[in-house]
């Protein structure tokens, strides 16, 4: 195990903040040197939830390996599977139909919101408001009924394959969406009441972790952590795939650079989700939601690379295929591990009420740092 | 730039790099012990401006290891892949976290996973497995009886 | 007293109505036990995706503080139930480990979902997960499922509560020396 040190020679105080903690939003073990309540450096330990699976995934088939990737960064569980298969169908050469890419983006869509929502819910929570919390799961609960009728399941849906979808829409589909969509753009000014504009919750946020444009890229960060420093860093902007590039919305980008930045962007994104789903839930159209393709997919040697924008950020699936039926290495670039290094530049000088309130906006989610 | 653009610009500033033909981006093999000169040109020239590097992987070829850095510019929106193969009983390469800082924890991770030493990093230690584990888990040859269960 | 009374949760023992009120007889462990069932306190533990669902449990639309678990404690030493909500890998075996040690008796473990019954999707071909968490700590009640269903987990809750009053618990099975 790790040496036990109480004291540095300087005489400053070195703390854990253990794996087991109700804010580290997972198991994230962090030591701190303190300088009374001042931080001077935050290290990072990790591999408390490392499950070995790049490994794992080199004696699984093309189409089995899609499942583990549910369970790395779950909130965002639609759209790491979409990324594992458009990198198949990059290496394949399928054509998806028109209808399939429609359903797919929807359900990204859908499921950003939720991924935002819990994250809401669980930094107010942090910061020391308890009742946003029960609001964010009350509507994150109409979202899991919508994903439960069609995909099967509320959490991990294995719902998106190579060439499509596994299943077609639930006839309610379109109508428990509008529903969706009509509730939730009360509620969403709803939590601009509660929180946004909250003296106190400002007052936490305001100046707190400060990340510049230089040290965003530097640092590899991308998503909404980089696009509070003013990064332009879509992946849906810049390299569109499916039908984004039909679609009308912004990029959401404030300049600012400390938390309350970050948190605008989301909230941001928010809005913009609900619009996407608005423009494309009257216009799915009809046809097959699957592709014909083999029952054992053989990707031809080489190597392949597919980048989609999660809610945490950028996540990239790279294949090195030498012609068999399972890959030969898969390595999955994780948003979160190049956001997470960048914790320590962010949070030194400050408190550790103010550390708890940058990792909340920096929205980690640690089965997809260690993988 | 595009491909052609970039690709003849690289050809003149580092001419001993290979290029690979039939990629989706363009891809170059360098000699590892040029990497550090070779990182710093890729990142400070004007006109090529790499600053984000997004992801760093290592690959096992049971003869040797290959480094694939996939880099990208945030000016000019053009993106590089550049590999460097490494010997397998002494693997070596210098490190390039002082040029782009994400490279720290990418390094740890290949040097915990594969056992990749990188020349100079701050702070080489195993990052996901405990400090005691033996072996270097993700190689073809790794054998571990007590707690892989192969199907 | 009967182990399977699934609706009603009375007051364990008898009622002899008197002048002025009534007298309750009534076996002790039974009270204690009653009483054990209707507040333990879960500890804020999750390692990985089943933690989402735990916290669905705790929401407001399955809402498991109506059965009495209505304060997480962060601290194991003022919890009474540890729910297993993840993956548990090498590494955090011994965290568990010292986690359960801290807890005081009586205590209760509930392995949630598939990873912490045996391993669950990351059986075959891994080197650092513990193929179940009871290989660390012993468990009460298990749960199947990737992840499981909120009611899933309340069915389990409610299990160990009846495990708990009918004195099926490690600490009740009092072995007789020969």
């Amino acid at each position: 195990m790790i040496e036990e040190l109480s004291t540095t020679e300087q005489g400053e105080l070195v703390i854990n903040i253990g794996p087991q903690h109700p804010s580290t939003h997972g198991v994230l073990h962090l030591i701190i040197t303190l300088n009374g309540e001042t931080i001077r450096k935050v290290e990072p330990h990790l591999g408390y939830i490392h499950r070995s699976i790049e490994k794992m995934c080199e004696s699984l088939s093309y189409r089995q390996f899609i499942y583990v990737t549910s369970r790395m960064d779950y909130l965002s569980s639609h759209i790491n599977n979409h990324g594992c298969a458009l990198c198949v169908e990059k290496g394949l050469q399928i054509e998806v139909p028109p209808r399939a890419k429609v359903i797919r983006v929807l359900m990204d869509e859908l499921t950003r919101m939720a991924s935002h929502q819990l994250w809401w819910g669980a930094l107010a929570m942090d910061v020391g408001a308890l009742t946003p919390f029960f609001h964010a799961f009350r509507e994150r609960e109409a979202i899991n009924d919508i994903m439960e009728e069609t995909c099967g399941a509320r959490l991990t849906m294995n719902y998106i394959v190579p060439g499509g979808v596994m299943i077609d829409l639930h006839p309610n589909f379109q109508h428990k969406v509008k529903e969706f969509i009509t509730l939730f753009s009360s509620k969403i000014d709803e939590y601009d009441d509660l929180v946004t504009d909250n003296v106190i919750f400002r007052g936490r946020m305001e100046g707190v972790g400060y990340l510049s444009k230089e040290d965003a890229i530097s640092y590899g960060c991308s998503g909404p952590t980089a696009r509070g420093s003013g990064v332009s860093c879509d992946i849906r902007k810049l390299y569109p795939y499916e039908v984004y590039e039909q679609l009308k919305f912004e990029e959401i980008r404030v300049t600012g650079g400390d938390c309350y930045a970050r948190y605008l962007v989301r909230m941001g994104e928010m809005r913009q989700s609900l619009s996407i789903i608005g423009q494309l839930i009257d216009n799915i159209p009809e046809g097959e939601f699957q592709a014909k393709t083999k029952a054992v997919l053989k990707l031809p040697k080489g190597e392949f690379y597919s980048r989609v924008e999660t809610a945490r950020g950028e996540f990239g699936v790279y294949i090195v295929s030498e012609g068999g039926t399972t890959p030969y290495r898969i390595k999955f670039r994780s948003p979160g591990f190049s956001n997470l290094s960048a914790l320590d530049h962010m949070a030194r000088g400050h408190k550790i009420g103010d550390l708890v309130a940058i990792m909340g906006t920096l929205d980690l989610v640690i089965p997809d740092i260690d993988r | 730039m595009t491909k052609e653009e970039l690709k003849s610009r690289l050809g003149e500033l580092l001419p001993s790099a290979t290029f690979e033909e039939g990629t989706e981006w363009t891809t170059i093999m360098i000699d590892p012990s040029a990497w550090k000169g070779i990182a710093r040109q890729l990142r400070f020239t004007p006109g090529l401006d790499l600053d984000y590097l997004f992801c760093l992987s290592c690959v096992d070829w049971k003869t040797h290891f290959t480094m694939v850095y996939h880099m990208e510019s945030t000016l000019h929106r053009h993106i590089l892949v550049v590999k460097a193969k490494l010997d397998r009983s002494d693997p070596e390469i210098a490190t390039v976290s002082d040029i782009w800082r994400t490279a720290e924890f990418h390094e740890r991770e290949a040097y915990d996973l594969f056992g990749v030493r990188f020349t100079d990093h701050p702070d080489l230690r195993r990052l996901f497995m405990t400090e005691e584990w033996k072996g270097w888990p993700l190689r073809k040859d790794y054998e571990d009886p007590v707690n892989m269960i192969k199907l | 007293m009967d182990v399977g009374n699934k609706t009603a949760d009375p007051f364990p023992g008898e009622v002899h109505p008197t002048a002025g009120g009534g007298i309750v007889v009534s076996k002790l462990d039974e009270i204690i036990n009653w009483a054990r069932s209707n507040s333990l306190w879960p500890l804020v533990f999750g390692t990985s995706c089943c933690a989402i669902e735990m916290m669905s449990t705790a929401g407001a639309k399955y809402d498991w503080s109506r059965f009495g678990f209505e304060v997480a404690r962060a601290t194991p030493r003022q919890a009474d139930v540890i729910v297993i909500a993840g993956t548990i890998v090498n590494k955090m075996a011994p965290v568990l480990k010292r986690l359960y040690d801290q807890m005081a008796d009586p205590k209760y473990v509930i392995a949630m979902g598939a990873c912490a019954t045996s391993g669950g999707p990351f059986f075959y071909n891994t080197y650092s997960v513990v193929k179940g968490a009871d290989h660390v700590i012993p468990v009460d009640v298990y749960i199947a499922g990737c992840p499981p269903r909120p009611e899933a987990l309340l069915h389990a809750l409610i299990t160990l509560q009846e495990k708990i009053r009918s004195g099926a618990t490690r600490e009740q099975i009092k072995v007789e020396k020969p």
